[in-house]
């Protein structure tokens, strides 16, 4: 199973080389509820860690998606906007938002993997 | 069967009437057809065409569907549904009010502009705010009025490179779209674990980019907030805000809780706005038009919209025009705003004196404590260990949820059971949240039936009967609605126009 590492604002990433997948987690999902809009950034648009990547909108609320690092949007999953239920797919499959193409490598160290993500939510909960 | 049942009523649009392509009233056959007499557009664009009786009583119907404060308890938070006492209705009737017209010559309309100066003195005095401009037409009109008020004295102070607005993250939403509307960009505060801002997040964030904070325009902040509490550290932060050169807007949705004891001005506010159709009791939404005047400090007075209504040496009144202020923003709205409004406000003031306005605030406070300290076992309340709440009531549904109930659910409970809900889902600062306000006009009688439901509610939900909840509700005309399917596939116009 290809390993998933996770941000405290619940953003899911799937690195592949150079390659950040960027989606939601299981949390994210359940807090939501049914997605009704996702709201895509253009390709080549340049991101910084923490910046908004894109918008999931629920009926309950619209939530920003942060960029998990700096880079620049390589990739939108333009199928979402057709199918919202891609987004409970795995992140490394069809669940994926953007991605982005990372310019700095060492972001990627802060990021939990899913023993420590799934620590800290038993923590904030 | 039409689907009526009872003595409620299925209503299908005009369009769809019987009948509804034969004239209604029979008109003497037109000379002259040109466009100006309407034929043409009607022939075109298909208007119905009904009698009397079939269009009053398709209105008629409809207003049946609606729920108001006027049917029942309406307990949505930071929205201040209070009773709408009906003397305002009479004054505002009056005939020397209600057949004027703003082109009138002012000479004739002086008791109309009295009564203008007069509401701005009393909005003043309780803000503590002496600029008071009446004319902006709803709440979020007002902010924009204000924070526009912001930018134009930064601009004439030669201060416009200060572009970054701070919120807290419990604001309403009409605050950070206001601040992006003026131009602004908008920092987000976190709340903390107490419901509050502190001034440690504050300093964070006004430092943030500048270590004088001389970046900042200034910051819009709700107090009481919308997790229903007093901004305790409210002081030293506006202190340390005016150090830095910004400007305090303070958005007045929750100025019920105040009014008569604390005077925002008192604890560093610049300027706010004042939602006459919350605190001061003219109708909200459908009952009549919005009414949000701004009251600011004397140094912003020079930068407030034009007009306000100025007493001439000689006891006369007048509109002021640009001439008077030339530093003003300019005209906002149409003449002087919502005048209608102005009326029923200055009557809800004048028939409950100041010591009586006092009261509302008091019990208005006392009513959202009750309903606080009555449904916090059977509700999570997180901030309700740090003290008493102000005018509104904070829950989630964390309890419930184990139950796989959940705020929405409870809310459409509530449906079943014959109240208006609670806002929900807001403010974000905690997930599931239920913001309760019950008003100062709501007898014990009430507030208690409405105890005891949410007490059922929190009861069934923790003996498992989410099934139930999940089809809530089920006596009303329309059932529980597919959400998500009417967000994702809208339908947004009748099927078709002939």
């Amino acid at each position: 199973m290809a390993e998933l590492k996770y941000t405290k604002d619940h953003e899911c990433i799937f690195v592949d080389g150079d390659i950040a997948y960027v989606g939601i987690s299981k949390h994210a999902q359940d807090a939501l509820g049914d997605l009704v809009y996702v709201e895509l950034p253009e390709v080549g648009k340049a991101v910084e860690k923490g910046g908004d990547v894109a918008v999931v909108e629920s009926v309950k609320t619209a939530a920003e998606v942060y960029s998990p690092v700096d880079g620049e949007v390589v990739e939108i999953n333009e199928a979402m906007a057709d199918d919202y239920e891609l987004i409970a797919k795995p992140v490394n499959e069809d669940g994926w938002i953007v991605k982005v193409k990372v310019s700095d490598a060492a972001a990627l160290g802060d990021l939990m993997d899913q023993a420590a993500y799934d620590a800290y939510l038993a923590e904030i909960d | 069967m039409d689907g009526n049942r009872g003595l409620h009523y299925e209503e299908n649009l005009l369009w769809e009437k019987e009948y509804s392509d034969h004239p209604g009233v029979d008109l003497p056959p037109v000379e002259i057809t040109s466009l100006r007499t309407g034929q043409d557009a009607r022939e075109t664009i298909g208007l119905p065409q009904l009698s009397e009786p079939q269009v009053l009583r398709h209105f008629v119907r409809m207003s049946t569907w609606n729920y108001s404060i006027d049917h029942g308890f309406f307990p949505l938070g930071s929205c201040t549904m209070k009773h709408n006492p009906r003397l305002n209705e009479k004054l505002a009737r009056l005939k020397g009010f209600a057949h004027i017209h703003p082109m009138q010559s002012e000479s004739t309309v002086q008791g109309a502009l009295e009564l203008m100066h007069e509401l701005q003195s009393w909005l003043g005095e309780l803000t503590g705010l002496p600029g008071v401009c009446l004319t902006p037409a709803a709440g979020a009109h007002g902010e924009l009025a204000g924070v526009m008020t912001i930018r134009r004295a930064h601009e004439v102070n030669g201060q416009a490179q200060r572009k970054i607005i701070l919120t807290p993250d419990s604001s309403h939403g009409t605050n950070p779209a206001t601040a992006v509307m003026c131009g602004f960009e908008v920092r987000s505060m976190p709340t903390s674990e107490t419901g509050c801002l502190s001034v440690e997040v504050f300093k964070e964030a006004l430092y943030k980019t500048d270590p004088n904070g001389a970046d900042i325009a200034g910051m819009m902040v709700t107090n009481p907030n919308t997790c229903g509490l007093f901004e305790k550290e409210i002081l030293e932060i506006s202190k340390l805000l005016h150090d830095a050169g910004g400007y305090f807007y303070c958005d007045g949705a929750n100025f019920n809780a105040l009014v008569g004891k604390v005077r925002p001005a008192d604890f560093g506010v610049d300027v706010m706005h004042i939602n006459l159709h919350k605190t001061f009791s003219t109708p909200h939404g459908g009952g009549g038009p919005g009414s949000g005047p701004i009251c600011c400090t004397e140094e912003l007075a020079k930068y407030m919209p034009v007009p306000n209504v100025v007493k001439e040496d000689d006891g006369s009144y007048r509109r002021e025009t640009m001439e008077d202020r030339p530093t003003s923003l300019g005209t906002l709205k149409a003449f002087q705003g919502q005048f209608g409004m102005h009326v029923r406000a200055l009557s809800y003031m004048k028939s409950h004196g100041a010591d009586g306005l006092k009261q509302v605030s008091e019990d208005a406070v006392l009513n959202a404590n009750y309903i606080l300290r009555s449904l916090c076992d059977d509700y999570h309340a997180p901030y309700a260990d740090n003290g008493p709440c102000m005018h509104e009531a904070l829950l989630t549904d964390k309890k419930q949820k184990q139950h796989d109930v959940t705020t929405l659910d409870i809310a459409k409970a509530l449906v079943e059971y014959g109240y208006h809900p609670m806002t929900v889902y807001f403010p974000l600062v905690l997930p599931g949240t239920m913001l309760i306000e019950p008003t100062e006009t709501e007898s014990k009688d009430s507030i208690d039936r409405f105890v005891t439901t949410m007490k059922k509610i929190a009861q069934d939900a923790q003996e498992g009967k989410a099934e139930e909840f999940h089809n809530f509700p089920q006596s009303t005309p329309r059932k529980r609605l597919d959400e998500v399917k009417a967000a994702r596939q809208p339908t947004l116009s009748w099927k078709h126009v002939a």
